[in-house]
């Protein structure tokens, strides 16, 4: 069971997962569940009229356009990580957050490692499935280690341009 | 020339924290090769065949004299007492330690210096034009947008995992000395007829396996939209880039695969989305514009008498001045360009000696401004031409006035088998025989402009696609062959080069290239480089005296 660290008002935090992430070949569990894009298109309806919270786990090489509509309803959007140098995720988290203005959980699920924090944290992930055993007192020093930043993003952050202008 | 503030400096202060951590984790055995090299990377240090070796950003290639003296200092303190300027404009240290590395950073950091993104699948340092500010070329000052996006791009939390390396040059002159068309991005600045300022916006150019001259697919940006435009470039490089295979992972591959219109199409529907809220402000575009204003130029005749006298007085003078020195802007001012090409020498390499030379003759003669070329020279753009005298003697006292720019002599070539683990034969050595072999400074001349690069692999870092004579180093059985093309140009009239014929010998390649030289003397005509005789000529004369011998 991997540790989950949630991301609340600026402050890493070690938290209980409430939902299950049920691969396409197991049975579906009861309670919170994540599932694939392909099996929530199929089963989503049902799901949430069950009155449970559902999440969906995109691919790196899906794209978050294609929940658009279902965005709503969704409590958790799981963004995988096949390899940590494998970026296609953090243009995913940031369009869910800037276009898309989904209120829900960004998780990070994969090869989740603390030196990406930082950049995960400045594109909208608010919760992280660490590969590397980070507590989330080591997850919160890696996240915040820069005290300025160059660009804008979903994060809010003033970037260098705007403090300077004070 | 921009000047770091409190901001910028807190930046390079806190990755140089990092990394102190991360290399006491490794040291420590917490972190195992495998986990630390990606931080490494990240961090611009290479493993390489006999020792780390750690690449310094050099942002757009501008350097002041107390940021050359520290990088001299650390040569001759961590190093072996010199460096090697790269053709990303970087300087690359092939003898470091470890251990020393963060002292480097920290050093580094105070002089507002850092080896950030000289590695990785990131957007490396943006180079632009040697002559920026100086030269009367240019429609306006391009370091203002290559400094826009060193900042856009420094840890940039979507765009620092792509698909693989991201390189963007921008040229503000015609004459294109950054070889804008052979990089992931290449920009163009130019003026409408209205007099407003926009880019012309190149994607998709390359070397290594795969070479191509970049298409066009904008012919014209506003230049305040510049950011939000590369945000949707790189968008659609970061999603649909390969992955699956690292010599298929440019951006050229896209733009190749896509077809340049289709690709162009989808930037601009991602630009459309994106908006005007992802570009920067006129009030920070006006700060950085301000920096690179430069007022403190004298008045002064076109003519100086001193200038003059010397180049009557002394031949060796008049011939550094003829190839060396490039016209300015201002009257009474010139561009002097420095060759790392010294005869016999490692191209780009300087001493620590050299170094400080450079910077003492900058403060002193130059405004305080050192530039680097993409072709491993060295530039102080702003010398009064009263002052060219005392600067070309300080030069070659220090054994770096050798007058040989452009000319077959100023070769770009990789460090190769003689330091890199990737490289399947010597680079090195083979630019030393060609220079040896003209070292005759008047048949030089008669030659002309001739640019041969050379690279000890396919990776291409030599640039020799782009060659007016390109040498590639393969490995033929445990031998090291190389593979000669003709007519390459990484300028304005962008091409890439054609192959000669079978892969020479180690020892015949000198001999081959003096021999394509012949054949050019005897062709050409009148006012036509090496280049424009080639295109004329095409392959034939070439092949056939090359290869005469083998019949």
């Amino acid at each position: 069971m991997p540790t989950l660290i949630e991301l609340k008002d600026g402050v890493a935090k070690a938290a209980e997962d409430p939902f299950t992430h049920v691969a396409d070949d197991q049975d579906m569990a009861s309670g919170d569940v994540i599932v694939s894009l392909g099996r929530f298109q199929a089963e989503g309806e049902g799901l949430l009229s069950e009155g449970r919270r559902v999440g969906v786990r995109l691919k790196a090489e899906e794209e978050v356009e294609a929940l658009a509509y279902d965005l709503p309803q969704l409590s958790v959007v799981a963004l995988e990580f096949p390899k940590y140098r494998d970026g296609r995720a953090y243009t995913n988290a940031r369009l869910l957050r800037e276009r898309f203005h989904f209120k829900g959980e960004v998780r990070a699920v994969g090869d989740v490692l603390r030196e990406q924090a930082a950049f995960m944290v400045r594109v909208g992930f608010d919760a992280f499935e660490p590969a590397d055993d980070a507590s989330s007192n080591e997850w919160q020093a890696a996240a915040h280690r820069y005290r300025h930043v160059y660009q804008r993003s979903a994060d809010g952050r003033a970037p260098a341009f705007a403090e300077r202008e004070g | 020339m921009y000047q770091y503030d409190t901001i910028d400096k807190a930046m390079l202060a806190d990755r140089s924290a990092e990394f102190r951590g991360q290399v006491a984790r490794r040291l420590a055995g917490e972190l195992t090769e495998d986990q630390f090299k990606p931080l490494r990377l990240m961090n611009g240090l290479y493993l390489q065949l006999h020792a780390y070796m750690l690449r310094v950003a050099i942002p757009y290639g501008s350097l002041n004299p107390t940021q050359l003296r520290k990088l001299a200092w650390i040569g001759r303190t961590y190093d072996k007492g010199y460096g090697h300027f790269t053709t990303r404009t970087n300087l690359q240290f092939h003898w470091i330690k470890l251990a020393d590395t963060p002292d480097i950073l920290d050093h580094l950091a105070s002089v507002d210096m850092h080896a950030i993104q000289t590695s990785g699948n990131c957007i490396r340092n943006t180079t632009t034009d040697p002559y920026a500010g100086a030269t009367a070329e240019e429609v306006d000052d391009p370091r203002v947008w290559a400094e826009a996006i060193r900042q856009w791009s420094t840890f940039h939390p979507e765009f620092s995992f792509l698909p693989r390396k991201f390189k963007i040059a921008i040229t503000a002159a015609p004459k294109d000395r950054t070889a804008a068309r052979v990089h992931d991005i290449g920009l163009v600045l130019k003026r409408a007829r209205d007099g407003a300022l926009g880019f012309e916006v190149i994607v998709g150019g390359g070397m290594g396996r795969t070479p191509y001259v970049g298409p066009t697919i904008r012919e014209f940006l506003p230049v305040n939209r510049l950011l939000s435009y590369l945000e949707a470039i790189l968008r659609v490089y970061n999603r649909h880039g390969r992955r699956d295979n690292i010599y298929k992972a440019r951006i050229k591959i896209l733009v190749a695969a896509l077809g340049k219109d289709e690709f162009a199409r989808q930037v601009e529907a991602e630009w459309a989305k994106i908006g005007e809220g992802a570009d920067l402000p006129d009030t920070e575009l006006a700060r950085i514009r301000g920096a690179f204003a430069q007022t403190n130029f004298e008045t002064l005749p076109a003519q100086s008498e001193a200038f003059e006298a010397a180049k009557a007085a002394k031949p060796a003078f008049a011939r550094f001045v003829r190839n060396n020195v490039k016209p300015h802007k201002r009257p009474g001012y010139g561009i002097v360009e420095i060759s790392l090409k010294g005869i016999g020498d490692t191209p780009g390499d300087a001493t620590s000696e050299q170094m400080e030379v450079v910077a003492d003759l900058a403060e002193q003669y130059g405004l305080g401004d050192i530039r680097v070329t993409h072709e491993q020279n060295l530039v102080l753009p702003h010398v009064k031409l009263d002052d060219v005298p005392a600067v070309w003697a300080a030069l070659a006292e220090a054994g770096i006035a050798t007058p040989n720019i452009n000319l077959v002599s100023d070769i770009i070539a990789c460090p190769g088998l003689d330091y890199c683990a990737l490289a399947n034969a010597r680079a090195i050595p083979i630019a030393q025989h060609i220079a040896e072999k003209f070292r005759d400074q008047d048949r030089a001349e008669k030659i002309g402009e001739l640019k041969i690069k050379i690279s000890g692999c396919i990776n291409a870092c030599g640039h020799h696609h782009v060659g007016h004579i390109g040498i590639l180093g393969v490995d033929k059985k445990g031998e090291e062959f190389y593979q000669l093309t003709l007519g390459g140009s990484g300028a304005e009239d962008a091409s890439v080069g054609s192959m000669l014929g079978p892969a020479l010998p180690y020892d015949k390649v000198a001999d081959a290239v003096d021999t394509l030289v012949d054949v050019y003397l005897r062709e050409r005509h009148d006012g036509e480089r090496f280049l424009d005789t080639f295109r004329r000529t095409g392959v034939t004369p070439f092949k056939e005296a090359v290869y005469a011998d083998a019949h």
